[in-house]
Formats: structure tokens, sequence, C-alpha cells
């Protein structure tokens, strides 16, 4: 028997639909019940206030502070330095054995379980540089954590850029680097964004490898050489130990506003970036 | 006359595959020279080399010689870079850079070291009326060079290289793709321009050639095979070849 090709095509523009409002339903389900838990606890000493009493009373600040210091210190040191590698796989070398090794390696690096990131900054950082518990071993742990991410996306992006509009850059007598520094990152700077956004979200949703690094301090992290906990840490532990779940899905929702609001920050960037070199 | 240009006995090749095989060729300072011939008679490649563009090809062997104002561009001692301000290049495709009018005329002059607003504006006023394209985009110097139409972004190719006060221009058919109200202000503004530059002008467009050049060169697998006065290239060829093609026989 034939089947009604009408009828296949409705049938899976059904099963499609369905399947996308799955997705959709699942998130809207996750966010539903932290605010709908969470929200009730959260105002302003909430969030401006220091926890009392292992975190049962008081508010969360120096989480909010050091979610901040150590997604944008990681931040800051992955994305030149990711660049940077994306630039010179792209631009500066020829497909070898050579770079694939490198791009072997980077998957690789992209693969490892964060716990094992964890392990390592503890060993290396904390233990034989002697760092100790510190925001700076957090920040380093971080930073070749999410390095693979952003050199991925960063070099897609360029390879993206068509080669013509290198070609009449370098027709207009510039240079190799200007090129690169004029047209070829400029162009790219929507998915090299996508990446910072990946990783600045990976950065404040991590909690093994940060445990392991940075520790859990609750006191305000006011060096590179002090402990501290991140949001994400602070909901771990008190969820974990039974401290208080108020206070924990109270931090899981400023946690979801933070995230949220870094991807709106982030879309009003890009669409500034793109107005200006389009 | 004075000669900008020169060739001697040039030969090029990719991999194993010859492009150009011995030209020698002397291009008139001051006029508009029009290389004409089937695709893959080598021209655009001549020009390449012309402008040191052929540095981004690979498995390119080059022999003999090519000169301009008598000095050699091909020895190591050019720097390609300073080349390419002297010889400007207008592509086939109009690829503005997504950025503004006026970022993508004061791109070249940016380069070399001009950043005084007022200077950069002089520049870019003086080239887009060279182009003949001031008129329409005067207003609008700040939008995306991307919104113009194909015609318009040619002209405003052109002015970009005009910018960078070369002595030669070169263009690679830049009429290609644009309709004939547009290729008439191109061909307009080349008129105008060749009393201040030397200027080459590559076509598959026999009339074209034949409307605004000075003198033609004809190409053929590589090989120039006629080379004089337009008037008597398309009047009186001294080559079989040269009369097929002009008459639309083959190519």
């Amino acid at each position: 028997m034939r089947i009604n090709p009408r009828f296949i095509n409705r049938f899976v523009r059904m099963g499609l639909n369905v399947q996308a409002y799955f997705t959709v339903g699942i998130l809207i389900i996750i966010v539903a019940i932290i605010f709908f838990k969470g929200f009730p606890h959260v105002n302003f000493a909430f969030i401006f206030s220091f926890p009392e009493d292992m975190g049962r009373e008081g508010g969360i600040f120096p989480s909010i502070v050091g979610t901040i210091q150590l997604a944008l210190l990681s931040i800051l040191l992955a994305t030149p330095l990711g660049l940077g590698t994306a630039v010179f796989l792209t631009e500066y070398t020829k497909e070898s054995l050579f770079t694939k090794f490198i791009r072997f390696g980077v998957e690789s690096l992209a693969g490892i379980p964060s716990i094992l990131y964890g392990l390592f900054g503890f060993i290396f950082f904390v233990i034989k540089l002697k760092m100790g518990w510190s925001l700076l071993a957090g920040v380093l742990t971080m930073t070749i954590m999410i390095l693979p991410t952003i050199i991925r996306t960063s070099e897609e992006a360029i390879r993206a850029v068509p080669r013509q509009l290198r070609i009449v850059s370098y027709s207009l007598s510039a240079s190799k680097w200007e090129t690169i520094k004029k047209v070829v990152i400029p162009a790219a700077i929507p998915g090299i964004l996508t990446g910072i956004m990946l990783s600045i979200g990976r950065a404040v949703g991590e909690t093994a490898a940060i445990i392991f690094t940075m520790g859990s301090s609750l006191r305000l992290p006011l060096s590179l050489m002090d402990s501290g906990r991140t949001m994400a840490v602070h909901f771990y532990i008190l969820a974990r130990e039974g401290i208080s779940m108020e206070k924990a899905y109270g931090t899981a929702v400023v946690l979801v506003l933070s995230i949220l609001l870094i991807n709106i920050l982030a879309y009003y960037i890009m669409n500034k970036a793109i107005a200006r070199y389009s | 006359m004075d000669t900008k240009i020169a060739t001697d006995r040039l030969r090029l090749s990719f991999g194993t595959t010859e492009v150009l095989k011995s030209v020698t060729i002397k291009v008139h300072r001051n006029t508009i020279t029009g290389f004409m011939g089937p695709s893959g008679s080598g021209k655009s490649t001549l020009i390449s080399v012309i402008n040191r563009m052929i540095d981004f090809e690979n498995n390119v062997k080059i022999e003999g010689d090519a000169t301009i104002d008598g000095t050699s561009i091909l020895d190591g001692s050019i720097n390609p870079i300073e080349l390419r301000r002297r010889v400007g290049t207008v592509f086939a495709v109009p690829i503005p850079l997504p950025r503004s009018i006026f970022e993508n005329i004061a791109y070249g002059p940016r380069l070399k070291g001009t950043s005084d607003r007022t200077t950069l504006h002089h520049i870019v006023e003086d080239s887009l009326k060279k182009a003949f394209l001031w008129d329409e985009v005067k207003d609008r110097l700040g939008t995306s060079a991307l919104k113009l139409s194909g015609g318009q972004q040619q002209r405003l190719c052109l002015a970009r290289t005009l910018a960078l006060k070369p002595e030669i221009i070169l263009l690679d058919e830049p009429c290609s793709g644009l309709d004939p109200i547009s290729t008439a202000k191109i061909e307009d503004a080349l008129s105008e321009l060749k009393s201040e530059y030397t200027i080459i002008l590559v076509s598959n467009n026999t009339k074209q050639i034949a409307r605004i050049s000075d003198f033609s060169a004809f190409f053929y697998l590589g090989e120039l095979i006629e080379y004089d006065t337009t008037e008597k290239v398309f009047t009186a060829p001294a080559e079989a070849k040269t009369e097929d093609y002009i008459q639309g026989k083959f190519g």
C-alpha cells in the first residue's frame, strides 16, 4: 500500500513540532521549578549581604563576586590565548601533521571531564606551585578548561571569512597582519563572541573543577590568593550538605538570571559589532 | 612614447601548466591599454604579476622580468606592499569591505598612516568624485557599503583604489557583471582618469576595449598575439587570429 505523501508530510511536520516543543518545554519546566522554589527567597538583602551560619542565613554576595571574578578573569586570559592560537592555526600554518596534532590536542582537551581539570589544577597549581586554594588557581584551571571552546569557535569563525575579503585587503596595500587585524577578526567577531559566551556559561556553571582549585571559602575574595566560591559551588554545597534548600534555590535563581543577563549583553555587543562591520 | 610598465620574455606556470609563454610588452604612460582575449589567454595572470597579487597563489614559477619605470618588480628587493600602493587593482566582482562607504575608501590611506579626519575626508571626497560616485553617496557616507547597488559598489572599488593615489590602475573585467548604465559611468571615469594614471583594462568585451582604450593587446593561450594602437588593431589587424576574435568568430 502506498501512503499518501501529503499525509507523510503532515505527520513529519507534526513530529518535528513536537520535538521542538519538547526541548523548549523541558527548559521552561526547569527554569519554572527553580523560580517557583527560589524566587520568594531572592531580595535585595539576599543579593547584597554576606552569608551567615554556613549559608543557612543571610545572602550570597561573596559568591556573586566570586563568580564574576572567576568568569571575567578566565575569559580575559583565555580569549587572547585562544584567539591567538586560532589565528596561528588558520592564517600562519599550512595543513600539516603539526597542525593536525594541535587540533587533535584541542579536541581532546574539550572532551576531558571537568573533574579531571580540577584534579590537575589541584595537583599542579594548588600543591606544586603552592598557590593553595585560591582565585588564581581557579582562574588558571578554568582558563585551560575553556580554551578549547574558544579556539574551536574562533577557528571556525575565521575560516568562514571569505578569501576574497583578504585578497581585497592585500590589494589595498595591507600587510598580512593588518588584514587579520582590520578585516578578518572584525568579520569573525560574531563567531568569536559565541565561543566567549559558551565559555562564560561554562565558567559560571562549573562546580567540580572549582571546588578543587578555588576552594569553597565563604569570605569575599579580595586578592588572587584568596579562596572563594562561585554561585554554582555555593548552590552545590547548600544542597548537597542539606544546609538550606531555600537558599540553594535562591542562589540558583540569581545564577539563572545572571546567565540570562550575560546572554542579552553578549547579543547586544554582537549586534553592535555586526552593525559596525556590515 | 614613454614606457611605464614593461615585461621581458615573461613566462609563468602553475605547476606544470604554462599560463604565460614569453610575453614581452611595453605599456605606455597615461594611456588606457586594453588586454583582451578569451578566458585562459593569460591576461588576468599577467596583471596579477604587475600588482604582485600572484604572490598569493601556490606553485607559481616565473621567468623573465617585469618592470615599472625601468625597475624590476620581481626581484627580492621590491616590497610588494609598497608596490600595491603604486599599482591599484579593481576586480571583476566588486567586493566592498564590510564597513561604511567612508571607511572603505579610507582603508588604504589609513594603512599608510593617515588618520587626520579632515585629510581623510578630502581623500574620500576626491576619490568618490573621480569615480563618478560622489553625488550618489555624499549624504550617506556612514552607511554600509554593502547596501550600494552592484554598479555603485564597483565605482566604490574604483574610488577605493584611487584613494591609494596609485600610478597605475589595473582593472580585471570591471564591468562583467554590470548593466550598461553603470558600465558607461565606469568608462567615463576611466577616460577622465588616464591623464593622471596609467590604466590597464582587462576585458572580454572587445567593444568596450574599442570604445575607450588607446592601445589594445590581444592574448591567446598565454601568448601576446598582437599589440598596437586600438585603431590599428580594430581596423587593420596584422594577425588573422586577432581579426577572427574581434569579429566574434571564437572566444
